[in-house]
């Protein structure tokens, strides 16, 4: 058993090995929500120069925005009629509001299921992660829509650009203060976690001071929000004095500017933090961590985050170039790091959801009955440790900066027996809500996964391909072929003829023979700390 | 004994990676009398941390009555009125915020510490860092990966995992109510805690096989999750039997730090053997809008202490009716205080020292330390400095709670960090200090100075720190860090040429003794 961590010698050189069943499904596990069967088969065609191209360019137009679908006898919204969307109906009604942040988490947990095939959903997360605000202090439904609007349009667009924009979202300006920051009442809020969490980062060597988070808070007065629910900037509230940075910064002075002009000051401030060399490396050790693994030593500093750090900044901070490298890299798909993430509530959910093709209402036509189910599922990730959308704090989740433990964080006492019968009643019962049931119906999803189903061999194979990334003893697969799937018999006919049966004769006897033994046959597969892994 | 073997082992083991560069000095020739230590820590005693996320504004919650003109000046649209401060018996000069009823009560009950102005020499004003800080007591230059309740129990319970639960230990070593582990349980190579939400609800768990894993980073992972799955398994009877034997409790306040330890006090009932459960309660960030300006008795910071004060005085209730009471101590803690001036938007910015509490049938009662100055002109960037470090008080709770001896506790927590007469227990007879008075301990001359001035202080023996502060609350210069094997009076000479005119801070720490005295440079 590895005492440590271990990190890869391997570099940025693009990966050279055969392109297989395993490469294809750990890229597609780390780049959407967990990978279904059949876009296995789509990737493992394609090749990895096409497969990173393909995933890198969404071709999907951007989700439908959510819709209303809390009216009531009681709770009525007076200016969103049932089944169209809120997001440009903006409000001052609390109660409205409240109901629009839950559609708002709901139509998420729908969108994330039904993603598109490309890494914009992940990294529409990532950002939401990254800037770290919660829902729950915004308040105001539309501001919080806004602002993972932002983050979904520049999810692979520019970073700069995606740092001014959210610099001036009303849901951060909300979020952290920005609204009130002004000449005589500078809040310090966001001017510090502008540098401490979204450019330059606090590791042990970056030494900005809190003089510098004064300074920075000071340049930023004067933004507000106005009553139609837009950003404004008044000159008036702004600062117009010099502010003096220290050394780290080479002792930068932003020259105080009046009128209008104050507003310019905000793009000098960020583009001094896009200066620093700290600032590249500091995004490319969290896209690293989110989508390869969280220990980062010297070797792995050396031959990843700095080379990516310079691709960063040679490409005026797009995110793409960035993201092609990592994932065309040979470091990417050394075999050190395949399995080897802890998946967080959304891969445990959102996955289990995808790979077994679970199907809900539609979104749009059934958009109550749908909504209903997607609720039930923003409960689960919330009683695991992720409230969508309202990460514990402006940091994100502690599993994604909290050394040295990590992703380890996700799994305790608590939320793994909790994460087991998550898995355990979507394959039971499934969950029922107004009479419509979600449920992983195993026959059909069976069929999907192998080549043969009716060989009990290599149906566990396939099923083992799937869901689990580790490599797991034959002798173990025998065993629940003959335990499970054979009910203690030794030949594998026993299964092959009841799979056969059932297919040509759909009666409730045949079916309940093939689907007890499917249902405990994946039941004990994701009961496996294994399935934890991705 | 077992434990006595690993003590030697585990000193090898932590040296390397969490002590260098901080030599130990052990008190040799000590002039105090250290209480004879006959238990160790297989006492039935438990401790409850109460976590206050966000930053507690510690002046509105502790009140500088004696200095009510100045605190006023300093926060006029959130001061509390003078009128409505809830006072202590026998501390005329300092009150709790008017929604601390109960915990007022519990003071004049003699079950409540207040411990002025804790924390630390270089103050971080990040949430992020400052809490790891106060989890992993460590200096604000050093990084640790372990927690302090993580290397307490990583003493006391050598080679955990492995070989627990057993016949002795039967229960989980810590216990984090929620769903989140914290850096405090963090041991050298585990987490020694284990969290529950709700302990009625355990859930099969899948028992893991032992078979062999792979040399990669997946075998690292699936290795912990194993683990973890094994511990859930074998705690889970115990912790839900132990739930299910308490029939009947107190009522409790409905917000989730009192659910949390309605769930501790069931937990203790029931009989788990476990010494240290972990609870918390957020939204003490209170940038804007803390307290409602036409009555500043209320709002938001009024509800979050009004919800602990509340928390606490139905969990003491619970333990006494439960008759547990003297087993249990609670203590509360935020990982930094706020500004000593308010903002205009009716908040308080990030800051530096605060009070903190202990409560419990065991505690001595009182308030310790002073109030602190606060400044007649004072300015946006001015903190309350501090006058104990943290790492005293926890040094305290393992030396007179836990009975953990001296030495021990040096290693639990790096550094000497010197004992408050905070707890009433066996192991924690009063520690028979001389009466050094604030104004004969340290004497600064001249004071005012303008470039030098000459630092006369005394100390009992042992670990003595003089340090200068700003009056940003942060430590500028270590003026003496020596280990005294006598009883006196020494001195040094504070060189201020290089320093701005203005006001800053002399503060001594030496065993029970901790005092700030206010300095001015022309």
């Amino acid at each position: 058993m590895p005492l440590s961590p271990i990190s890869s010698s391997l570099g940025l050189e693009v990966y050279k090995g055969p392109w297989t069943k395993q490469t294809t499904t750990h890229l597609l596990n780390r780049v959407l929500f967990g990978a279904k069967h059949a876009e296995i088969q789509q990737f493992l065609a394609k090749g990895l120069n096409a497969s990173v191209t393909a995933l890198l360019n969404p071709t999907d137009p951007l989700p439908s925005p959510p819709l209303n679908e809390y009216n009531t006898a009681t709770v009525i919204d007076p200016t969103v009629p049932p089944g169209t969307t809120w997001v440009n109906q903006p409000t001052n009604d609390g109660t409205i509001n409240s109901y629009r942040r839950s559609s708002l988490k709901k139509w998420l947990t729908g969108v994330m299921i039904h993603q598109d095939i490309s890494v914009r959903e992940k990294m529409t997360l990532f950002w939401g992660n990254h800037f770290g605000t919660e829902a729950d202090t915004i308040s105001f439904g539309n501001y919080v829509y806004q602002h993972h609007d932002i983050l979904r349009k520049n999810a692979l667009g520019n970073y700069k650009t995606m740092v001014k924009a959210v610099t001036i979202d009303p849901g951060m300006l909300r979020y952290l203060n920005g609204f009130l920051n002004s000449a005589n009442a500078p809040d310090e809020n966001y001017g510090r976690e502008l540098q401490e969490l979204y450019t330059v980062g606090k590791d042990n060597a970056v030494q900005f001071t809190e003089s510098d988070v004064k300074a920075a808070a000071r340049v930023l007065t004067g933004w507000r929000i106005n009553a139609s629910f837009n950003t404004y900037f008044d000159s008036t509230r702004h600062d117009t004095g010099s502010k003096q940075f220290s050394s780290y910064y080479n002792n930068k002075v932003i020259t105080g500017k009046s009128g209008a002009a104050g507003a310019g000051e905000t793009d000098e401030l960020i583009d001094m933090l896009f200066a620093k060399e700290d600032m590249a490396k500091y995004i490319c050790r969290r896209i690293y961590r989110w989508f390869v693994f969280y220990y980062i030593d010297a070797t792995v500093e050396k031959n990843i985050i700095t080379p990516l750090a310079t691709i960063f900044k040679n490409n005026n901070f797009e995110i793409k170039p960035v993201l092609t490298a990592l994932f065309n890299s040979a470091h990417f798909y050394d075999p050190l790091y395949i399995g080897c993430q802890i998946k967080s509530p959304i891969d445990h959910v959102i996955g289990t959801l995808r790979k077994t093709n679970v199907v809900f209402p539609n979104a749009v036509t059934d958009y109550a009955d749908a909504y209903l189910h997607f609720n039930n599922m923003v409960g689960q990730l919330t009683s695991f440790g992720q409230n969508l959308v309202d990460p514990p704090n402006v940091a994100g989740w502690p599993a994604y900066y909290q050394s040295p433990e990590f992703g380890e964080l996700w799994i305790n006492a608590d939320t793994l027996p909790k994460r087991n019968k998550f898995t355990d009643l979507m394959i039971e019962t499934g969950y029922t809500r107004n009479g419509k049931k979600v449920i992983i119906d195993l026959i059909p999803f069976a069929k999907a996964v192998s080549s043969s189903p009716s060989n009990p061999n290599q149906l566990i194979q396939d099923l083992f391909d799937l869901l689990i990334s580790t490599e797991i003893d034959q002798t173990i697969k025998d065993n629940l072929k003959k335990q499970i799937l054979l009910s203690g018999q030794t030949s594998d006919y026993y299964w092959t003829e009841a799979w056969n049966s059932y297919q040509s004769n759909q009666s409730t006897v045949n079916f309940n023979l093939v689907n007890t033994r499917l249902k405990a046959l994946v039941k004990y597969i994701m009961n496996l700390p294994d399935y934890q892994l991705s | 004994m077992k434990r006595s073997t690993f003590l030697r082992n585990s000193l090898a083991v932590l040296t390397p990676t969490v002590i260098s560069g901080n030599p130990i000095h052990v008190l040799n020739n000590h002039s105090m009398v250290e209480p004879e230590v006959l238990a160790n820590v297989n006492n039935d005693r438990v401790l409850v941390i109460i976590q206050l996320n966000g930053g507690n504004d510690g002046l509105n919650t502790v009140l500088p009555i004696n200095q009510y003109g100045a605190y006023y000046n300093a926060r006029t649209n959130i001061a509390i009125p003078e009128k409505k401060i809830l006072g202590l018996n026998g501390f005329d000069g300092t009150g709790l915020h008017p929604s601390m009823t109960a915990m007022q009560r519990l003071f004049n009950d003699g079950q409540l510490d207040v411990v002025q102005a804790v924390g630390y020499p270089q103050p971080n004003f990040s949430h992020f860092r400052a809490t790891d800080i106060w989890m992993s007591g460590s200096d604000s230059t050093q990084y640790l990966n372990t927690g302090w309740v993580g290397r307490f129990l990583d003493n006391n319970y050598p080679g955990f995992p492995d070989n627990y639960p057993n016949e002795v230990d039967t229960d989980p070593l810590a216990i984090q109510i929620g769903s989140i582990t914290s850096l405090t349980c963090q041991g050298p190579i585990v987490n020694m805690g284990m969290s529950i939400s709700d302990p009625s609800a355990f859930y099969n768990l899948f028992d893991a096989s032992d078979q062999a894993v792979p040399n990669t980073n997946a075998g690292y992972e699936l290795s912990f999750i194993r683990r973890i799955s094994k511990q859930t398994n074998k705690y889970a009877t115990r912790i839900k039997a132990a739930s299910d034997a308490v029939k009947q409790q107190v009522t409790y306040p409905n917000s989730s730090l009192a659910n949390q330890l309605k769930i501790v006090s069931r937990l203790i009932k029931g009989g788990l053997k476990t010494k240290i459960y972990l609870v918390n309660y957020g939204g003490f960030d209170t940038h804007a809008g803390q307290a409602v300006t036409t009555d500043t008795t209320t709002g938001s910071h009024a509800n979050l202490l009004g919800a602990v004060s509340e928390a606490i005085g139905a969990f003491q209730n619970d333990i006494k009716n439960q008759e547990i009471e003297d087993r249990v101590i609670g203590m509360t803690y935020s990982e930094f205080g706020r500004r000593i001036k308010s903002n205009a938007s009716g908040g308080t910015d990030h800051g530096a020292a605060a009070p903190l509490f202990l409560f419990g049938k065991n505690v001595r009662g009182g308030v310790f330390g002073e109030n602190p100055t606060i400044p007649a002109n004072v300015t946006v960037g001015d903190n309350v400095p501090y006058q104990y470090d943290f790492r005293t008080i926890y040094n305290s709770i393992l030396k007179n709670w836990f009975c953990v001896k001296e030495a021990d506790n040096q290693e639990i927590m790096l550094k000497p960090f010197g004992t408050l007469n905070l707890i009433n227990a066996s192991c924690a007879a009063e520690i028979k200090s001389p009466v050094f008075e604030k104004n004969t301990m340290i004497i600064a001359y001249p004071n005012p100075f303008s470039n030098q001035s000459r630092i006369e202080f005394k100390t009992e023996g042992g670990h003595t720190l003089v340090q200068l502060l700003d009056t940003s609350g942060t430590v500028i210069k270590l003026l003496v860090d020596a280990t005294y094997s006598y009883a006196g009076i020494n001195s040094v000479t504070l060189i201020g040429s290089d320093l701005k005119s203005g006001v800053y801070y002399i503060r001594i720490q030496n065993g029970i003794h901790q005092y700030v005295k206010t300095i001015i440079k022309l």
